[in-house]
């Protein structure tokens, strides 16, 4: 089963979906009980909380019922089987499910205390709060300069050029891609190799200075040197960022988070320390994922 | 018999050969026990066989008929009375014609000389002759062919490879057909352009600033010298097409975002098919709307704010004529739109970029070249519109850049030269060919331009 990226397609998504969702073929389903969590799925101190989170596409549930809260500062990455509703819900925490017409979600959920899908809330300044990384670097075909530029640029971040220029200097410093590329800043971005290309895409989401990112597989396109590159970069910015990780490399999810969320055909299943999720597991379902039973 | 019969007697050979040959086949594979024992399926066999049949025999056909008519007009021109032979190739087919028409019963034997009738019969002989020897000839090629691929049916002939091999070269020969064509179209237009030439100096066409092309059809009559420069009709063209892309491409390329990026897709669905029917609609009905409807309000529109509008106006011709290639524009646009990847737009969605700050900066920028493409693929169009014009703008060939006065294009004026009774080496004709040249040159240039871009647009991502 392909992990084919919801964002990839704007209207072969529901079939993948559902596809996918029938190629899982998983213990019985009623060992999960709708909307109940194994483990520790709230937090004292939440950036983000989501309570009773559904997701359709249509007339598909795609998520059913999901409680979660997602720490400051902490790092915490989603897995799954493919389908299983880790980018679907992902996608809920900035609203780029918005574009897709099909696609309602229901529950309530907070960033800070305030409903992200409340119907007077802005979009762009909810984008710019909670930045996104997805799993195909996707560069625009522009200048790597103008590429980190963008961002601040729409907000209005920089009032001079210079200023400019140090916000980009430093959000290419922070992605650790700055002495790769601070002579050829006016190079076109597409030139760059896929590992340069997606920390170029995670220096233009610092660029705005979010203080949430979203990583959609981030590393599902590039080789394992550039992946331990963006690993390290992880970790080095969950000290000043809330990071959300979706991943299907369990090593990834066990090397940079602090805790771990398993989605099974859209529910979740467990939370828990990422430790705790792979050395003693409470649910049958995640026991199983995670020793390779399926998935 | 005829050429068509005896085609239609080559095809009834074709088939039966097909027939033939899927049958031998079969009946070959019987006892080695079924067909997958033979190297290719019984289809293959079949159409070798075919092939085999039909192709010589329409080769041999194709030669005969385009040969005949010369040799027989040779034959009977020879063996007329040393006297009566002509001196150049006028009097020759002047000759021809005569004898023909008597052949053919038009012309009563008893109007003519004698050498002449003897002539005609043996004309008719001769004829008749040709296709008694072409039928034989084609039949037996047929046959011959036919048979000869029919006995060379074995299981161990690998006749998918044969087949497929004549395919490829009957479609390179189509292919080629066309591309032998638009030769024959740029010789024949480039061989009276250089005709024109040698009449009018291309300076004066060129850099000429006059353009009437009426002049004397005999030698006596009294008429103007003619001016033939084709500075008014080349302004005249630039300054509609001018016109009809300010409306086409506003129209056009927002339509097309607000298609790709706006509309959902029950909109799309409704909207797309509608704003492509305009490109549907006969060119002869747009020059009347706006002969009609679009000429006068635009005049009366002008009268009533106190300008002067001729009732035929180049507003009005490149107005309609915008209107018209609006699809061009749209449905071209819509397609390099959708074509930028999805991902490209979710990256900038994410950095709280709006819509239309995404179209603006992302989008369009990325989709540019393509669009460029597009557009320019619409101007060829409109140079080389006529309809419209000739309906709405008028034949005055104006030097002017107000498009409220009468002007004329190229194109319209091809069409007045080359209509009505025309001598045909004249001046006047043969400016038609000069004209028709520069116009491909120009409209060859811009697809060449148009192409271009077009390519250097697919390496942009991925």
């Amino acid at each position: 089963m392909s992990t084919m990226n919801p964002a990839m397609t704007r209207e072969g998504e529901m079939a993948d979906e559902n596809r996918a969702q029938e190629q899982v073929e998983a213990p019985a389903e009623t060992i999960i009980e709708e909307g109940t969590t194994v483990g520790r799925p709230f937090s004292d101190d939440p950036k983000f909380k989501l309570r009773n989170v559904e997701v359709f596409y249509g007339q598909d549930r795609a998520i059913k019922n999901i409680s979660l809260d997602i720490g400051r500062n902490e790092v915490i990455a989603f897995i799954g089987p493919s389908g299983c509703g880790k980018s679907t819900f992902l996608r809920c925490l900035n609203r780029m499910n918005d574009s897709i017409d099909i696609c309602k979600v229901k529950g309530s959920l907070a960033l800070d205390d305030q409903n992200i899908y409340d119907s007077k809330r802005d979009v762009v300044e909810l984008r710019a709060r909670v930045g996104m990384v997805f799993q195909k670097p996707n560069p625009f075909p522009k200048s790597i300069y103008d590429n980190v530029a963008y961002g601040p640029r729409i907000h209005g971040l920089a009032n001079r050029k210079s200023e400019l220029d140090d916000i980009v200097e430093n959000s290419l410093r922070k992605a650790g891609l700055w002495n790769e590329v601070k002579d050829r800043l006016d190079a076109t971005a597409t030139g760059m190799s896929g590992g340069q290309q997606q920390r170029l895409c995670i220096a233009r989401a610092i660029a705005v200075s979010p203080e949430v990112i979203l990583m959609d597989e981030p590393c599902s396109a590039l080789d394992p040197i550039a992946t331990a590159r963006v690993e390290e970069l992880i970790s080095e910015m969950s000290e000043s960022y809330t990071i959300v990780i979706v991943t299907h490399s369990m090593q990834q999810a066990a090397r940079v988070s602090n805790r771990t969320a398993y989605f099974h055909l859209g529910h979740l299943v467990e939370v828990n320390e990422t430790n705790k999720v792979f050395t003693s597991p409470e649910h049958d379902l995640t026991e199983s994922y995670i020793t390779g039973r399926f998935g | 018999m005829q050429p068509a019969n005896l085609l239609l007697l080559t095809i009834v050979c074709v088939l039966v050969a097909y027939g033939v040959g899927y049958a031998r086949s079969r009946s070959l594979a019987m006892p080695l026990g079924g067909i997958r024992h033979l190297k290719s399926l019984p289809f293959y066999y079949g159409a070798r066989a075919a092939l085999w049949c039909g192709l010589p025999a329409l080769f041999v056909l194709g030669l005969w008929v385009a040969f005949q008519g010369k040799v027989i007009q040779t034959l009977v021109i020879g063996s007329l009375p040393q006297e009566m032979i002509p001196g150049n190739e006028g009097e020759a087919s002047l000759l021809l014609s005569k004898i023909s028409n008597v052949a053919s019963g038009a012309l009563p034997p008893s109007f003519v000389e004698a050498p002449i009738v003897d002539a005609s019969e043996r004309l008719q002989a001769l004829r008749e002759q040709s296709r008694f020897y072409m039928s034989a000839l084609v039949v037996s090629v047929a046959v011959l062919a036919g048979f000869l691929g029919w006995v060379r049916i074995r299981p161990k002939v690998n006749a998918r490879v044969q087949v497929e091999s004549i395919l490829k070269w009957v479609f390179f020969a189509c292919a080629a057909l066309a591309i032998l064509t638009t030769l024959g179209i740029i010789f024949s237009v480039a061989f009276e352009t250089v005709r024109f030439f040698d009449k009018i100096p291309i300076t004066e066409f060129i850099f000429g600033s006059q353009w009437s092309p009426q002049t004397a059809m005999r030698a006596d009559q009294v008429a103007s010298q003619g001016a033939f420069g084709m500075i008014p009709l080349f302004t005249g063209t630039l300054l509609i097409s001018a016109i009809a892309m300010f409306v086409a491409v506003p129209v056009g390329l927002l339509s097309a975002i607000y298609l790709s990026e706006y509309a959902n897709k029950k909109v799309r669905g409704v909207v797309k098919p509608l704003l492509e029917m305009l490109a549907g609609i006969p060119t002869v009905v747009y020059g009347f709307f706006a002969a009609l409807t679009v000429a006068p309000f635009i005049s009366d529109l002008a009268a009533s704010i106190g300008i002067e509008a001729s009732s035929q106006s180049a507003l009005a011709a490149g107005g309609v004529m915008g209107i018209m290639i609006i699809p061009f524009v749209s449905s071209l646009s819509d397609d390099v739109i959708n074509a930028v990847p999805q991902t490209l737009r979710d990256g900038s969605l994410a950095l709280g970029a709006t819509q239309s700050e995404t179209m603006k900066k992302v989008i369009f920028p990325a989709a540019l070249p393509g669009i460029m493409g597009g557009i320019l693929l619409a101007v060829s169009r409109a140079i080389g519109e006529t309809m419209i014009v000739v309906m709405a703008a008028g034949l005055a060939a104006n030097l002017t850049a107000n498009p409220l006065e009468t002007v004329t294009t190229v194109t319209v004026q091809i069409v007045t030269l080359l209509t009505g009774d025309q001598e045909f080496d004249s001046a006047k004709t043969l400016a038609a060919f000069a004209l028709g040249a520069m116009l491909f040159l120009s409209t060859l240039l811009l697809n060449v331009v148009a192409l271009k871009i077009v390519r250097k647009y697919r390496e942009q991502y991925d």
